[in-house]
């Protein structure tokens, strides 16, 4: 026993609990920006100024914000269930932070004369694990709708499943396309897959050979992180806020807050996905000859760039076009995306089979 | 509806380009302590009791101004000049008191029209927020506007735009 013990490398396991350390309060803080940036933004795109008095430009607004929701009164509703009213929002937040796990982040750094991957775990189901826990994510949402003891919040609860369950399946199916493409579930495989094409790497990326897959993909996305058009399960006005109605104080802020969390790591994923994860457009890495070191981090950079781009398209999104009504949801789910998404599939496999002959 | 309308995608990313075009667009927002939209010319305001060039008080508490006031707003206490006073009242019957009730006032300027001394004018103000009712009583010390030798910039800025002294055309 003891033997086995020492022959654990200690190193690895600190540099891994850094790097989860790390990539938790990095999604933490882009969160808390994210609430900013979608403040920011909406009033751009209405020609207002946005928060601008808390600090410089009002960059200490979310601090004020979150500030507010910790002293607001705390309110568990008598019949609830307890346990199970705390559990939702906690569920909420721990599935939005569990899918960082197997992102590669970058290319791996060289420090103290030990390579350290910039991926907390490469294990070679990476895709199907990030799809375990998005599909997780909706007990989240289940398990506070139906403590909450509401009929509101249960309906609620019952729309937002079904919306995530809807919406899985075509996400799964423009993904499997994917995989045939690059022949491996590893995270750090379909990057790798898209590093070494012309131009940089750009020619090699997913987007261009996958063009309807990550369509279906970034509508899915929207759904799955319960963003307009497909906000019904939170739609304040006309639908009774939803299953979070119940909640006040920071169970609420968790809420919202694994929202933005979502957005962030759903970015990462489309930019993982499709446009060549770290890969530097335009630049052959390999052939700079640079440090390694600044290599990674200027992947890292490229890599959380792509991400807020496709957090603000999130967000533009949003300012643009008015939510689906419910059957509208269900009919594009089911009656475009799967078929979109399958037929796509077949195509796919049937030029992957005549390549390969 | 055409195909492409019907895809739907082509339209949302029509509308996306419009919204997108808003964020280069000139802001709508006017930071309101620092920046103050600015009034129209015939903007009717908080009251002022007016001076003459030399610093009188113009006002004879003649009382017509709380005749016309129809919102009742108006109640004032006149007195007579002492000898030595002539350079504070202008005339031999001054207001002792004079108080406009801002709660009730309709920012008319029936009292404005009302005067026949060009005493009281509706500046480009307007009443400031207060935590009770009793500040909104204006006494003669909030009205009276800043003497105009001593305090020549505040008398400019109070008398506004509209006042005319005496110059004005009764209709």
């Amino acid at each position: 026993m003891n033997v086995y013990l020492l022959a654990i490398d200690w190193a690895l396991i600190l540099e891994k609990f850094l790097l989860v350390g790390l990539i938790v309060s990095l999604s933490m803080v882009v969160a808390m920006y994210a609430t900013y940036g979608e403040r920011k933004v909406a009033a751009w795109l209405q020609d207002r100024i946005g928060p601008n008095r808390a600090g410089p430009f009002g960059i200490f607004q979310p601090l004020a914000d979150g500030g507010k929701l910790f002293f607001k009164e705390e309110i568990i509703p008598l019949i609830s269930s307890k346990f199970l009213f705390i559990l939702g929002p906690c569920l909420a937040m721990i599935t939005a932070l569990l899918t960082s796990a197997v992102i590669p982040w970058s290319t791996s750094l060289h420090l103290f004369g030990r390579d350290i991957s910039l991926q907390i775990a490469d294990i070679n189901i990476g895709i199907l694990y990030i799809f375990g826990v998005v599909s997780l994510g909706v007990y989240g949402i289940m398990i506070g709708g139906w403590a909450s003891n509401n009929k509101f919040s249960l309906l609620a609860a019952v729309r937002g499943a079904s919306q995530m369950v809807s919406y899985e399946l075509p996400m799964g199916l423009a993904l499997i396309a994917l995989l045939m493409l690059v022949g491996d579930l590893r995270m750090s495989s379909i990057v790798a897959d898209q590093v070494n094409g012309g131009w940089g790497g750009l020619k090699s990326w997913h987007i261009w050979v996958q063009p309807i897959g990550f369509l279906v993909f970034f509508v899915c996305a929207l759904a799955e992180c319960n963003r307009t058009p497909f906000d019904l399960p939170e739609a304040e006005n006309e639908l009774n806020f939803g299953y979070h109605q119940e909640y006040s104080s920071m169970k609420l802020g968790f809420y919202l807050f694994a929202e933005y969390i979502n957005m962030f790591i759903s970015g990462v994923v489309m930019s993982t996905l499709y446009f060549g994860g770290y890969d530097i457009p335009f630049v052959n890495e390999a052939s700079l000859g640079w440090d390694q070191n600044l290599l990674a981090i200027i992947g890292f950079a490229v890599l959380l760039a792509k991400a807020f781009f496709f957090v603000f398209v999130f967000m533009w999104i949003r300012w643009t076009i008015p939510r689906f009504r419910y059957d509208q949801l269900m009919k594009l789910g089911w009656k475009t995306l799967i078929p979109l998404a399958l037929v796509n599939m077949i195509a796919t496999a049937a030029v992957v089979l005549w390549l390969k002959k | 509806m055409t195909w492409l309308e019907r895809i739907y995608l082509w339209n949302i990313l029509k509308g996306m380009l419009i919204t997108i075009s808003h964020l280069f667009k000139r802001k709508a927002t006017i930071q309101y302590p620092e920046e103050k939209r600015s009034f129209s010319k015939v903007f009717r305001g908080l009251q002022i009791l007016n001076r003459d060039e030399e610093g009188r008080e113009r006002c004879t508490a003649c009382g017509l101004c709380a005749v016309a006031c129809p919102a009742e707003a108006i109640t004032m206490e006149a007195a007579e000049r002492q000898p030595g006073e002539e350079h504070l009242y202008r005339e031999e019957k001054y207001a002792a008191k004079y108080e406009i009730n801002m709660l009730r006032c309709i920012f008319c300027g029936y009292c404005e029209e009302a005067c026949p001394k060009d005493a009281i004018y509706l500046s480009q103000t307007f009443a400031p927020s207060n935590y009770a009712r009793k500040g909104f009583i204006y006494k003669k010390d909030d009205l009276l506007i800043p003497h105009p030798i001593e305090d020549p910039e505040g008398f400019a800025k109070a008398r506004g735009e509209r006042a005319t002294d005496g110059k004005k055309e009764k209709a």
